[in-house]
């Protein structure tokens, strides 16, 4: 496995720029991250980023939006616009010999889209769609209200807004959200693939040149919903959501974070597979992933099972949450370890999720943490620091959240009945 | 990259696809079984036997399949379709010994009782969560709809009933008679080295008992079918429908991809521009599907219940006019590029080459490089969309809806 050779550099307006060129694939790809997520959404616009992420590639430039698509199309260009809560998200992948005329698209389309009239109503309304599909996706819905009562305002708006605030939503809305946010000081760019620094640094100069910078709105933290929450809805299933407060990636003890939720749900060997799915049967999609903004984290845990047997699968859950640092093998934690290197290197093949790591690397970290270090931080954990972190960062009280057709007691999940 | 074939004694067909200059090695069991081999006594058997298959046998228990799995660092899983249940796991090279190990405990496995009775509750719970998912109902309504007597509308998960009624007997009844060597490719792709991967095939795969599998080919009978399933709980409405289009084998079926791409690709498409830009639906889109003897166009529209009619009869006029014009050639253009594109970058990741290793020999004994597929895109002309068109039009046949909608106002 060569080591990676990647170059940083900012371009005059402050815009942050990771390159890392890959000699042995054919393909480039980037990922460009910038300030305009859902938590800069006004209380009663939610959707205004996702809005403005549908309009963005409805017509820019000289080109109509069909004009745009094509030219894209035409390069063989994969890509996405994407309202998340911190960011919108722009990535895009082809052959790294055609990657260089995307560029002058994709920045046009950022810096000059029309934000039109006659697509504002469409724009709207797909968002508005997509809404009522997701209420046809219960387990995605869960998501929405888990964040809600783990997150306090603006980190618990939702991404796609919500069906009470989309008509308020009008296009002077997404015309501000554009011009106050889309700054170049505030966004990254990673670009990794079978590409010269040189030449895609005089590109992006020619491109994102007259993008000027600015100062993005303060944030006013808010409220947070109570829990326990129950959501009604006549399903075969009820959906599980556990949430508790964990550190962020740039956190100097995140790696122990990252290994304490691996113990519980890193691969098919791991404790909640095994426990509530291969011991007892009890579901079929169980997991427990951290979920990281740039200061605060929280562990979202997730499980889906029949009605009938939803209280066993609850209280299985949390016991095996609340003993995660009971009995931790140095095997167990070679497990881990083995599964995260393993994901590292394979991950090297890939130029968009390389794309993606520099970008995201940068956002919350300053820089991009280089795979040898990764590998050593996660080498250096030892059972011992894992248990540490475990006993001293466990869930006193934990969010929970049900989709289904009854409540369940929540008594395992309050801060009462723990016994460390 | 460079092609290897070799058969073991006991008749396992072993393909390689491999590359030095990539960091992992990916392998996987294609095993030519699924749903539609199943009778009716035992649906859902091939996808239960898959997940029975991870729990080992007289050597290795569940528990430690699943641990070395995790040791190894390895991305695995299994899924099974109507055709071929496929077992792949991808690593780093210096893993490929025991992953090879693995993978043959799962050809071979003990399918003992106390496991079968607690995995039966895991089936179920999947079977509940996809109950919960109204497109994945649509899917399952639109293949029995449209495959009506015929064994490609047999349900992959099966039922409740038959589930619960299936027997640890009838599933290794089913697993003799279907997991023979014969009946078994292993596709590797990667950094690996060619001799070396035979010795340990070798070593751990000659167990598999010789013999091969047969398969049904009935021809299919597209008679004009329509069927609603009232979800009050649904938002929003799901129609699925489906018509014949080239088979498995055909020589039209990279035309077939292009014009699926042309017409009802998820973005820059005709059903895109026409229903999904302006905000009509959530989702109108068209796809082809090959199979062992027939082939399928299907669409996929999402949309708010009262707009259904409505929907139906911009994506009917979509579909006439390709039907009587064809499309154009900027439009075929474009959907060679966009498809050269996803070829040439699925193709950079081992794990990204081995399904279509593996399915283009178990469907068509054929090897197809990254070069080559790029070439047969590229050489797809308008005459082979004309000829497609005549002999397989763009007409839906068979209508499923999955919603509020109890009926559907006629034309």
């Amino acid at each position: 496995m060569g080591s990676q050779q990647f170059e940083s550099f900012l371009l005059a307006n402050g815009l942050r720029v990771i390159v890392q060129p890959m000699a042995a694939v054919q393909s480039a790809a980037l990922t460009l991250m910038l300030p305009g997520g859902s938590i800069y959404d006004e209380p009663g616009k939610f959707g205004t980023g996702a809005i403005l992420a549908e309009m963005i590639p409805r017509g820019a430039g000289k080109f109509s939006a069909r004009e745009l698509s094509s030219e894209m199309d035409n390069l063989g260009l994969q890509r996405g616009v994407s309202g998340g809560v911190g960011y919108i998200t722009i990535s895009a992948a082809t052959t790294a010999d055609r990657l260089i005329d995307a560029i002058p698209l994709i920045s046009t389309m950022l810096l000059k889209p029309h934000l039109a009239e006659d697509q504002f109503e469409p724009a709207r309304e797909l968002v508005h769609q997509g809404l009522n599909a997701l209420e046809d996706e219960p387990k995605q819905r869960l998501g929405y209200f888990l964040r809600g009562c783990s997150y306090a305002a603006p980190w618990s708006n939702p991404a796609e807004g919500i069906l009470e605030d989309i008509e308020a939503i009008n296009l002077d809305d997404i015309k501000r959200h554009h011009q106050s946010l889309i700054l170049p000081n505030e966004a990254v760019l990673g670009i990794a693939g079978n590409v010269d620094v040189a030449v895609i640094k005089d590109a992006l100069n020619s491109a994102f040149g007259d993008w000027q910078q600015g100062e993005l709105p303060e944030l006013k933290t808010g409220g947070m919903d109570a829990s326990p929450k129950h959501v009604q809805h006549d399903s075969t299933q009820t959906h599980i959501g556990i949430a508790w407060e964990t550190v962020p990636y740039r956190h100097d003890r995140y790696f122990e974070a990252w290994a304490t939720v691996s113990l519980l749900s890193g691969g098919m060997s791991s404790r909640l597979f095994t426990e509530v799915r291969e011991k007892r049967g009890l579901c079929y999609a169980i997991s427990a992933s951290i979920n990281t903004q740039r200061d605060q984290a929280r562990v979202f845990g997730y499980a889906g099972t029949t009605n009938e047997r939803a209280q066993e699968t609850l209280d299985v859950m949390v016991a095996e949450i609340r003993r995660v640092h009971e009995r931790i093998t140095e095997a167990e934690l070679q497990r881990c370890k083995a599964r995260a290197k393993s994901t590292l290197i394979m991950q090297q093949e890939s130029t968009m999720s390389r794309s993606s790591s520099l970008a995201r690397d940068t956002l919350h970290l300053g820089r991009v943490m280089p795979m040898e270090e990764l590998r050593s931080r996660i080498d250096a954990l030892t059972v011992d620091q894992v248990r540490e972190f475990a006993i001293e960062f466990a869930p006193k009280k934990m969010v929970l959240v049900t989709i289904g057709p009854e409540q369940l007691d929540p008594t395992s999940v309050s801060g009462d009945s723990v016994a460390i | 990259m460079q092609f290897y074939q070799h058969t073991l004694t006991n008749g396992l067909k072993i393909i390689a696809e491999l590359n030095p200059s990539v960091y992992s090695v990916a392998a996987g069991f294609f095993v030519r079984t699924g749903s539609r081999d199943e009778t009716a006594d035992v649906s859902g058997v091939s996808h239960f036997l898959e997940h029975m298959a991870f729990k080992g046998n007289e050597k290795y228990s569940a528990d430690d399949v699943n641990r070395i799995f995790d040791e190894i660092g390895a991305n695995y899983n299994a899924s099974t379709g109507e055709e071929v249940t496929m077992y792949y796991a991808a690593v780093l090279p210096e893993y490929l010994d025991t992953t090879l190990e693995l993978l043959s405990v799962l050809m071979l496995p003990s399918l003992g009782q106390e496991d079968f009775d607690m995995e039966k509750n895991v089936i179920l719970e999947e079977i509940g969560m996809y109950d919960d998912q109204p497109s994945f109902t649509a899917y399952d309504n639109i293949m029995a709809t449209h495959f009506a007597n015929h064994p490609l509308g047999q349900s992959i998960l099966g039922t409740k009933e038959s589930i619960t009624a299936l027997t640890a007997e009838q599933m290794r009844a089913y697993h003799a008679d279907r997991y023979k060597a014969g009946n078994i490719i292993l596709a590797v792709t990667g950094n690996t080295d060619f001799d070396e991967l035979i010795k340990i095939v070798e070593k751990h795969c000659s167990n598999i008992p010789a013999g091969n599998c047969q398969r049904a080919l009935p021809e299919v009978v597209a008679e004009p079918r329509l069927q609603l399933v009232t979800r009050d709980s649904s938002v929003q409405q799901h129609i699925m429908q489906m018509a014949s289009a080239p088979k498995g084998t055909d020589d039209l079926r990279f035309a077939a991809e292009l014009l699926s791409v042309v017409v009802g690709d998820d973005s820059g498409s005709r059903l895109f521009w026409d229903m999904v830009d302006p905000g009509f639906v959530d989702s109108a889109e068209l796809s082809y599907n090959e199979y062992d003897g027939a082939g399928t166009w299907m669409t996929y529209l999402s949309c708010a219940p009262e707009d259904v009619e409505t929907n139906l009869k911009r994506m009917q006029s979509v579909f006439d006019e390709v039907n009587r014009d064809g499309v154009t050639e900027e439009e075929l253009e474009q959907a060679k590029n966009k498809v050269a594109s996803r070829i040439v970058l699925r193709g950079e990741r081992p794990m990204g080459r081995l399904s279509s290793l593996g399915g283009n020999w178990v469907y068509r004994k054929e090897y197809c490089s990254v070069a080559d597929d790029l070439q047969t895109v590229r050489a797809v002309s308008l005459n082979d969309i004309n000829a497609l068109l005549k002999q397989f039009p763009v007409t839906m046949t068979t209508t499923v809806g999955v919603g509020p909608r109890e009926t559907l106002s006629a034309e």
